[in-house]
């Protein structure tokens, strides 16, 4: 009998939950708020199904509905993304050593 | 145009690097290679998905130039907002993943051949499974998120809204989100799906709504958990790795930190969620509402302790964000150190309004990072420090924490301010903190309290030094 494709996902997903709780556990905590700003940014990847959804439609017929909801969902994304990882590297450069500035 | 495994490489490969870029955070000087290795991942996928399709005709156009309008906004947030907006932005962030997790859902649900998922009315189950669920809870995100922005910004109020059968009515909705998800599924009607939207947009709504305004670390870490889950279910609709595993990462991150924040308040999470803290009128604090004799004092006595010690530890919290006290703070520091005064800042993590909030500000005024300690480093040092200065933070100094059991603060840990040679507390007022209990600090006899704005008391105290 043969697995559902399914369930390769699932294991996927299973095992990046634990990949996800030990590599948030050793981020310091001096650097959570970066790390909500750059999870922001990356679960902003989503906007790959909003790329999907918004080609979908044939060159006679760019604007269904569907495509509408596709290309908003981009733009939303594209905020994250661009916002979240600015800002991210914005606060990362301002974390300096001591007696780099005098 | 790519074939699908090769695509599926790809997409493995971008999982992989967003998995780098949290990593990275593990400390300051690698983390700005991890976020590096986050755009590379987005590039990667982003391009991917382009050359899967293989579609440049009209529609590429209008997708790059919606991507462009967005990414043109977001890199204009990116550099304007301020760093003591952070909690604002973040939670701005999380309803944007919600919202674009719903409208995927959505254009998917309307049009499942390009996802190649069956035809309308005949979406393969499975599929309809996860993009329900992939729905309700970006709309949850959503509405959810909204609401912590506006409390946070200020228009709406800060204070628990809270009223009679609340829990029964939120458990009615999510019953009937689970049963609605049902039907859907055995049905396929496009009516159910909107009604699915709708009450997911409600509870998303009514579950944030009852929690206070000293709870947000925690509400924004959860949200920042379920636009992860939202994302992971669009993952498996799109049967995407990169999203599966993004979706993962990120769920169990703000998990983690909702962990973390509510051990840092010594409540359980359902505790946090149930909501209503603040509102209750506890009967310790009123028992002792007879006045009791407060040392208060000017910018020169502050000066004239700090001048005489040797070793000074800063408290800051969200007074401090506030007042916007972060960079005259760090100048008075400066001049400190310049009479060879030994300082140190300790962090309590729920001091502000999210996780690292203080952090942030205090890197932001360029205050080096290994001079900020969070509480189990530095929490015995207060023994031997002379002088402790709180600035904006109340609550989580508060001793009652530890002698009071029956104060609503009980068991939460605190940094042992009290135990410094002198307190100088700067403060607007004697009233009580977020959680509305008195501060027993107030009224010790080592500790001056300073009324004044944050900024400008310690602006004061510099020029008397």
């Amino acid at each position: 009998m043969e697995i559902d494709p399914f369930i390769f996902r699932l294991s996927i997903f299973i095992l990046s939950i634990f990949i996800g709780y030990y590599v948030v556990w050793s981020v310091t905590p001096s650097l959570h708020t970066p790390l909500m700003s750059v999870t922001n940014a990356i679960s902003s990847v989503i906007i790959v199904g909003a790329i999907i959804a918004g080609l979908a439609g044939n060159s006679d017929d760019v604007f269904n509905t569907s495509s509408i909801f596709g290309f908003l969902a981009i733009s939303l994304a594209a905020i994250n993304i661009f916002g979240g990882f600015l800002v991210t590297q914005r606060m990362l450069a301002m974390y300096k050593k001591k007696k780099m500035d005098k | 145009m790519l074939s699908a495994n090769l695509s599926a490489i790809f997409y493995l490969i971008s999982g992989v690097l967003f998995i780098l870029a949290l990593r990275g955070l593990s400390s300051p000087e690698t983390s700005r290679q991890g976020n590096f290795f986050g755009i590379l991942g987005m590039i990667i996928a982003i391009t991917v998905t382009f050359l899967s399709i293989g579609n440049f005709s009209t529609g590429f156009v209008v997708v790059l130039i919606f991507l462009l309008i967005g990414g043109l906004i977001g890199a204009f947030i990116a550099y304007k907002i301020p760093m003591t907006a952070m909690p604002e932005l973040v939670a701005g962030f999380h309803s944007l993943v919600g919202l674009a997790a719903v409208f995927v859902a959505i254009a998917a649900f309307l049009n499942p051949g390009a996802f190649n998922l069956g035809s309308p009315g005949n979406i393969k189950l499975g599929s309809l499974i996860e993009m329900s669920i992939g729905a309700a809870v970006g709309a949850i995100t959503f509405s959810g998120s909204i609401i912590a922005f506006l409390k946070l910004q200020g228009i709406m109020s800060g204070s628990p809204i809270t009223f009679k059968g609340q829990h029964p009515l939120n458990a009615i909705i999510l019953i009937s989100i689970i049963v609605l998800t049902y039907l859907l599924c055995s049905t396929q009607s496009s009516n159910l799906f909107w009604i699915l939207l709708a009450v997911s947009f409600l509870i998303g709504f009514l579950l944030i709504i009852p929690i206070g305004g000293a709870d947000m670390p925690v509400v924004i870490s959860m949200l920042n958990s379920y636009s992860g889950w939202a994302a992971a279910g669009i993952g498996f609709t799109l049967e995407n790795t990169a999203l599966i595993i993004t979706g993962a990462l990120v769920g169990s991150s703000g998990a983690i930190l909702s962990y973390i924040m509510c051990k840092g308040m010594n409540r359980s999470f359902f505790n946090v969620i149930l909501g209503g803290f603040g509102a209750t009128e506890q009967s310790s604090s009123s028992q002792n509402k007879e006045q009791r004799p407060v040392k208060s004092g000017n910018a020169d006595d502050a000066a004239f302790l700090m001048k005489n010690a040797s070793s000074v530890i800063i408290v800051p919290g969200y007074g401090m964000a506030v007042a916007q006290a972060q960079h005259a703070l760090r100048e008075m520091v400066d001049t400190l150190k310049k009479n060879d005064i030994k300082v140190s800042y300790a962090i309590h993590p729920v001091a502000g309004r999210m996780p690292g909030h203080m952090n942030v500000l205090l890197a932001e005024a360029n205050v080096p990072y290994d001079e900020v300690f969070e509480l189990e480093e530095i929490n015995n040092d207060f023994a031997n420090a002379d002088v402790a200065f709180v600035i904006g933070a109340n609550d989580v100094t508060n001793p009652v924490a530890k002698t009071d059991p029956q104060s609503p603060i009980y068991g939460m840990p605190v940094l042992d301010v009290e135990k410094c040679k002198s307190v100088l507390f700067i403060k607007r007022s004697l009233s009580p903190g977020y959680a509305g209990i008195d501060n027993d600090l107030f009224y010790k006899e080592n500790t001056l309290m300073l009324f004044a704005d944050a900024k400008k008391m310690t602006e004061d105290i510099t020029k008397n030094l």
